[in-house]
């Protein structure tokens, strides 16, 4: 088919996301379920293999392809649109609505791209897009914040086009498969991806921007962009050994921030960190158990972490706050936002009859079966580390603990639904994996539900759990205060102004000196001319014209004299 | 919205108590189980007994403390940045 390229769900979502900036605001919500709905029909109709073959100044684009990578990310992320849209129902900003139905259109059709050129405008899109969830807020913080996000976003991006220009020079061929970190090209994307899935280092554009999003807009940043960032890895890297070093630093870090961070949104985004670094094993593995763990990883995480945001969105929403030390005895006043977010910790955490428990399992189990006793030694660790920060303190603090006060309302309508659903789907997967076992990349053979592995976990989480009571009960729990923890960000935000300010303040003074020096002689030189030139001086006498004709008659006299007398 | 005096059920100490006798309980039952359950060892150190058990409490308690040592160099005002 010539057209086939219009039948991508990726164009209905950009397409209702230009509607969405006409239509009646009453109208923003219905879409904003809707259009994902119908996109995810259309994708279960489209047939696998490369379509939407577009040329392009003799350049061959795949704008369409679905297979066994794509599907379950494409099939994921329209569900989470759906999720969020329903969580954002009652908003009636045109900007949000807008711009979450565009930012997940491109994530869809970076998934299903074939080719570097149209992930690369995918790619550019999800950040033009999802910055506006930021500065939807329209606060001057905002805005700074969303600044720095754009900007590491392009950067990405740029690094993206540079990588693709060098790899099809070296190659002659745009074809998104396999990279691989055997050619400058292939270390150039690896280093676009790494931004956006926030390897170490690389990390804090995310817990900067992510907490400073809308009450909604969290919720949907947090599904796209990085498992995005994922997918491209899964698709471009599988099997590079780097990643399996760079997953297990990921899984590990960031829960020390989180035990100490107070905004929970931000611990939040510490805990998202975090769970990516698992997803990055799995693809650094890159063994087919390894590569379903990633995917049915990114597909349970995806629900379970837009759960968690919801519940903290609700709590912003109604309270105002989501700072730990302003919080606590919420179970009260918003029962049901309390049941919804502990079951999204108790999915987080890998509980048994939780996503977490069907999906994290894998890729620790193909670590084990590489015989990588470390890396899976780390990822234990690091599942503890879940238990506390996801499991444990997001709930406890704002919903338990001390009683901070706040007598407010339960969750609008639609936000309890959207939880109840996401909820619903969260203990679905835990309880029947059974159907996204049947969706993932490769053909799976692997049982979750054995003795040894349910009284295991059990064990690893209660133990964890025993000791958060210990530790809770002697006071030696970090307090919930109001602080800002540093972290590398502090490099850009202040170290390398502070420098840039130094090193300016000194190319000032090295310039007024050099200008003294030069000003000096300059002046040095005037005086001297003014000395010549100036009044009294020998060059400037006012020698009047009389003098000069009588100077002029001496000298005529003494020509004639010498002419007749010579 | 509570006026009466009494406590809710959670707040009471004695209930927050039996809470915790309830994870101890679990916990006990936990480890009365290594005994009754057929053990696959990825590595051998994974199978010793209570190993589960143990690493998450160590790991838990190591993940608190440092944390809580890292927020003595980490710590700034809320508002460092000044945004």
């Amino acid at each position: 088919m010539a057209n086939d390229w219009l039948m991508n769900p990726a164009l209905l979502m950009m397409l209702a996301g230009l509607l969405a900036i006409r239509l009646p605001t009453k109208l923003l919500g219905p879409l904003a379920v809707v259009t994902p709905a119908l996109g995810l029909l259309m994708l279960c109709q489209l047939p696998n293999g490369e379509q939407g073959i577009v040329s392009l100044y003799g350049l061959t684009l795949t704008t369409l392809r679905v297979d066994g990578l794509s599907f379950v990310w494409a099939v994921i992320f329209h569900i989470a649109a759906i999720l969020a849209g329903l969580y954002a129902w009652h908003v009636k900003d045109r900007m949000q609505q807008s711009a979450a139905l565009v930012y997940a259109g491109a994530a869809i059709g970076a998934v299903l791209a074939g080719d570097l050129l149209t992930l690369f405008l995918c790619w550019e899109l999800t950040a033009i897009s999802s910055v506006l969830l930021i500065w939807a807020n329209r606060t001057a913080r905002a805005y700074t914040v969303g600044l720095r996000y754009l900007v590491i976003q392009v950067i990405s991006g740029l690094l993206l086009m540079a990588g693709a220009i060098v790899h099809y020079q070296a190659t002659g061929s745009l074809a998104f498969d396999h990279l691989g970190l055997d050619s400058p090209g292939g270390w150039i994307i690896f280093l676009a991806f790494g931004i956006k899935c926030a390897f170490p280092l690389l990390h804090n554009w995310l817990q900067d921007a992510y907490p400073e999003a809308t009450a909604t807009g969290t919720v949907v940043l947090s599904a796209f962009t990085t498992k995005l960032a994922v997918y491209a890895l899964a698709r471009g890297f599988a099997g590079e050994d780097i990643l399996i070093t760079i997953g297990a630093v990921m899984t590990a870090f960031p829960i020390f921030f989180a035990v100490i961070e107070n905004d929970l949104r931000r611990v939040l985004s510490y805990s998202l960190n975090n769970q990516l670094g698992f997803m990055v094993v799995g693809v650094g593995l890159g063994t087919e158990l390894a590569l379903n763990g990633a995917a049915a990883h990114a597909f349970a995480h995806i629900l379970y972490k837009a759960l968690l945001f919801m519940s903290m969105g609700a709590v912003l929403l109604r309270v105002g706050t989501v700072k730990a030390s302003e919080l606590g005895g919420l179970y009260k006043s918003m029962p049901w936002t309390t049941l919804f977010c502990i079951i999204g910790g108790m999915s987080i955490s890998a509980f048994p009859l939780f996503s977490g428990f069907v999906t994290k399992s894998m890729i620790l189990t193909a670590a084990a079966a590489e015989h990588q006793w470390l890396v899976w030694t780390v990822l234990l660790f690091a599942s503890a580390g879940v238990l506390d920060h996801s499991g444990i303190k997001v709930p406890f603090f704002s919903f338990f603990y001390h009683d901070a006060g706040h007598r407010v309302k339960e969750a609008p309508w639609n936000m309890l639904l959207a939880m109840g659903v996401t909820a619903f789907l969260c203990i679905a997967i835990g309880v029947w994996p059974e159907p996204l076992y049947a969706i993932l990349p490769f053909p799976v053979d692997y049982k979750p539900y054995t003795s040894y592995h349910i009284i295991t976990q059990l064990q690893l989480l209660m133990f964890a759990a025993l000791a958060f009571c210990v530790l809770i009960r002697k006071g030696w729990y970090p307090e919930e205060i109001r602080s800002t923890n540093l972290d590398f960000d502090w490099v850009y935000r202040r170290l390398l102004p502070a420098v840039v300010k130094k090193l300016l303040a000194w190319m000032w003074r090295l310039d007024s000196a050099v200008r003294a020096v030069v000003m000096k002689a300059v002046h040095a030189v005037i005086e001297k001319v003014a000395q010549s030139h100036g009044p009294g001086g020998v060059m400037s006498r006012n020698l009047s014209t009389g003098t000069m004709v009588s100077w002029l008659s001496v000298f005529l006299a003494l020509y004639l004299f010498f002419s007749f007398y010579w | 919205m509570k006026t009466s005096d009494k406590k809710a059920w959670l707040e009471q100490p004695a209930n927050v108590d039996k809470l915790v006798y309830l994870v101890y309980l679990i916990c006990g039952v936990l480890l009365v189980a290594e005994f009754f359950y057929e053990k696959h060892p990825y590595f051998g150190f994974d199978g010793s007994f209570g190993f589960y058990a143990g690493f998450g409490f160590l790991a838990y308690c190591t993940i608190v403390f440092s944390a809580k040592a890292l927020r003595r160099v980490l710590k700034r005002s809320e508002d460092y940045y000044g945004e």
